[in-house]
């Protein structure tokens, strides 16, 4: 490895040649303003669910990104879609539709009828 | 066998299937009535609740007067054919009993002028046969109309007609037929036995004898077959709407309402709608950004078919929730809550995902009320500053439930279909609420008081801050001095259309500056695109929606922009206009007298 005068935690490390970005691609098609996100973190500091938990959406929403799926599921269920952070996004990202969109792509459910 | 001719067969085997398969399914639907609604009906059947039930089954599905109030062309076009196909049954019945002594079936009623072959004996057979013709121009003039309505649906003051699909086109054209028919057989017999009113007498009159000898079987024999395809596909298509109105008018009235899964009553609402298209001219989706495929009118009419599964999830997401459609529909039919249902998210509505609430505790708030801003008033601080200003000048203590923390009231997850969710969150607000022993609840948002006052089940009282603010200036607690501000007042889908607060927010303005008109208000008011029910547009189609709600409010040039909806106000405030965007309680503070 190249010697850029600073280390890597191994445990840090992202590999995203190597990342299943299928789910992601998913997630893109049906959430098209994700492209947008700057990650700027506007959406985790209006958040309400995060006035009671550490729950970070913009954390959940950038693993996602990364290929990096582990425990999204279960932490995405502590939103309450309460829209604020869709609200306050500076760059109108649907993040209610990404909510939903990435617990569907992670459980692998659709709506049901009747 | 006398009073009989095969041609009466195929309408006598369409009657009998078209009572068998009604039959079958209401039965089958209503054994899907979940336990509550069968309670509910069990409780009231025998209740006086039935006579207005049987006065509005007269009122809608006979003289259809709530079309006729939005629309009278449409509505006399559907009375003129339901109404008069109606007394065209009835009368006939009469007349046919009467002037048949012996061997009456029932179909001679319908094709009376054929068995009953000479001119009418006396003063009241003659009066009959000019009644029944005038019925049957009734039906005629009706039925024009919607042929004209079909070709061009802006003389019958419809911007956009429904798309029908062929089965629904074949039925209608088998409708449209029918009376056309029932016209040329009378004439026929009418130039044979001289048996015709004023207007089959003077058709049958243009026919020679020769030739309507030969074509008085056809006509009749094809009479009958329209009457019988008519008959045999009506329960399969929109025209199961003629029935099944009945059937939910009664059901309404006994006190049944939509769950939140599909039920057989959702069953009964789906086949009620008769496609008007009523719901489509005022949808903002179509109005203003072009979308034709997700009105209320198809999402019912995809989930009655449960055709394209896809399909009916796409065009459920994509809706504002803004309830115009639920203004505009005829019927009535509770089409928010059908428009959740299509939404149910299934497996992924998990429960027990809020434990980290349990730690949150209430606040001993005996003698106090309850304030409740909203998740959305948190980005709006300045109505909440305005409210405890307000609670301040009038002496009222209160509990700000969630001025640091707040706990989202549920709504915003029901209308996305995720039930158990939004009832956890409810469990859990209606016990901080009852704990904390406070008199009432106030709260800034609309979204949030339509889930208290609808959804949640609070022993206090609940208000909106607009009705708490008219009680508070009506009583004179709160002392308000009239400024010479001109204001616009923009009512919120939740709070109007939904809740039907139109007037209490209409008198506090009236109170503290001039209260201008716009064209959209009301009942018509424009949603501001910003709302939690569409999880589809983009922002680019919302900033449409509401610039043209925005249109509508500075129209007039008022000072300010006055809304009672944190989520409007926010909306409002990024449109780039120089006017003033206030939220109502705002205003008030504003004008209220310092002592
Ligand atoms: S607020 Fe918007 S842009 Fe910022 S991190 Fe969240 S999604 Fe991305
Ligand atoms: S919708 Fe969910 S993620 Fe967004 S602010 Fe509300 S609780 Fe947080
Ligand atoms: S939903 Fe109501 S307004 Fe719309 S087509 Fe059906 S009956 Fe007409
Ligand atoms: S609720 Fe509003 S957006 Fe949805 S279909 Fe009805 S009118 Fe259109």
């Amino acid at each position: 490895m190249e010697n850029f005068g600073f280390s890597l935690k191994k445990s840090r490390t992202v590999n995203l040649v190597h990342a299943d970005m299928q789910k992601f691609d998913q997630l893109i098609a049906a959430v098209p303003s994700y492209k947008r996100c700057i990650g700027c973190g506007g959406c985790t500091a209006s958040c309400s669910a995060r006035q009671f938990t550490d729950f970070d959406i913009r954390k959940v929403h950038c693993y996602f990104s990364r290929g990096q799926y582990d425990q999204l599921e279960q932490e995405l269920q502590k939103c309450m879609l309460c829209g604020k952070c869709t609200l306050v996004c500076p760059r109108g990202v649907n993040l209610r539709s990404l909510i939903i969109n990435m617990r569907q792509i992670l459980s692998n459910t659709t709506e049901i009828l009747g | 066998m006398e009073n009989f001719h095969p041609f009466v067969l195929p309408f006598v085997l369409g009657t009998f299937a078209l009572f068998a398969i009604c039959i079958y399914k209401y039965v089958r639907w209503i054994r899907q009535f979940d336990r509550l609604q069968r309670a509910i009906i069990l409780k009231n059947i025998f209740s006086v609740k039935l006579l207005p039930a049987i006065w509005e089954m007269f009122t809608e599905c006979l003289l259809h007067l709530r079309i006729s109030k939005k629309n009278w062309r449409l509505g006399y076009m559907h009375r003129s054919i339901a109404f008069g196909w109606f007394l065209l049954i009835v009368v006939g019945a009469v007349e046919s009993r009467i002037g048949t002594p012996k061997n009456f079936h029932f179909w001679v009623a319908i094709f009376y002028r054929y068995f009953h072959q000479a001119p009418p004996e006396s003063h009241t057979a003659f009066v009959f046969t000019q009644v029944m013709d005038l019925l049957l121009l009734y039906v005629l003039s009706g039925i024009t109309l919607a042929f004209i309505k079909k070709i061009h649906s802006r003389i019958l003051g419809m911007k956009r007609a429904t798309k029908h699909t062929l089965m629904d086109r074949a039925v209608r054209t088998a409708l449209w037929s029918i009376f056309p028919l029932r016209l040329l057989s009378e004439s026929v017999s009418a130039c044979l036995y001289h048996n015709g009113g004023f207007l089959t007498q003077t058709i049958g009159d243009l026919f020679s004898p020769n030739v309507a000898q030969f074509l008085e079987m056809p006509f009749w024999s094809l009479y009958s077959i329209a009457l019988c395809v008519f008959f045999l596909l009506l329960p399969f298509t929109r025209y199961m709407h003629i029935f099944t109105e009945i059937f939910l008018i009664y059901f309404r009235k006994l006190g049944v309402k939509e769950r939140v899964k599909m039920t057989g009553f959702t069953k009964f609402e789906l086949s009620a709608c008769s496609r008007c298209g009523m719901c489509i001219d005022g949808c903002p989706l179509y109005k203003d950004l072009g979308i034709m495929d997700v009105q209320s009118v198809y999402l019912l009419r995809n989930l009655r078919n449960l055709e394209h599964h896809k399909d009916i999830v796409e065009a459920g997401k994509n809706c504002l929730m803004c309830s115009r459609c639920s203004e505009d529909c005829p019927v009535d039919i509770d089409l928010m809550s059908i428009r959740r249902i299509s939404r149910d998210k299934g497996d992924l509505d998990t429960d027990g995902n809020y434990q980290y609430l349990q730690k949150v505790k209430s606040f001993n708030s005996i003698g106090r009320v309850a304030y409740f801003g909203g998740c959305m008033t948190q980005l709006t601080p300045a109505i909440s500053s305005a409210m405890e200003e307000i609670f301040n000048a009038v002496g009222q203590k209160y509990w700000f439930m969630d001025k640091e923390k707040s706990i989202c009231c549920g709504r915003p997850l029901a209308q996305q279909g995720f039930n158990k969710q939004a009832a956890e969150l409810r469990r859990k607000n209606t016990e901080l609420i009852h704990s904390s022993g406070a008199t009432a609840l106030v709260t800034s948002c609309p979204i949030c008081y339509n889930a208290f006052k609808n959804e949640y089940q609070l022993h206090i009282p609940v208000y909106h801050h607009t009705e708490y603010l008219d009680q508070l200036i009506k009583s004179g607690k709160l002392k308000v001095s009239k400024g010479d501000l001109k204001v616009t007042y923009h009512d919120p889908c939740e709070l109007g259309r939904s809740c039907g607060i139109y007037k209490e927010p209409r008198n506090v303005l009236k109170a503290v500056a001039t209260l201008l008109k716009t064209e959209n208000e009301k009942e018509k008011s424009l949603c501001c695109g910003m709302n939690l029910g569409n999880t589809v547009i983009t922002l680019e189609q919302q900033t449409i929606l509401r610039n043209s709600a925005l249109d509508n409010l500075t129209a007039p040039n008022p000072d300010v922009v006055v809304t009672a909806c944190p989520m409007c106000k926010r909306a409002f405030q990024h449109g780039g206009t120089s006017v003033q965007v206030k939220d109502i309680a705002e205003v008030v503070a504003a004008a209220t007298k310092k002592e």
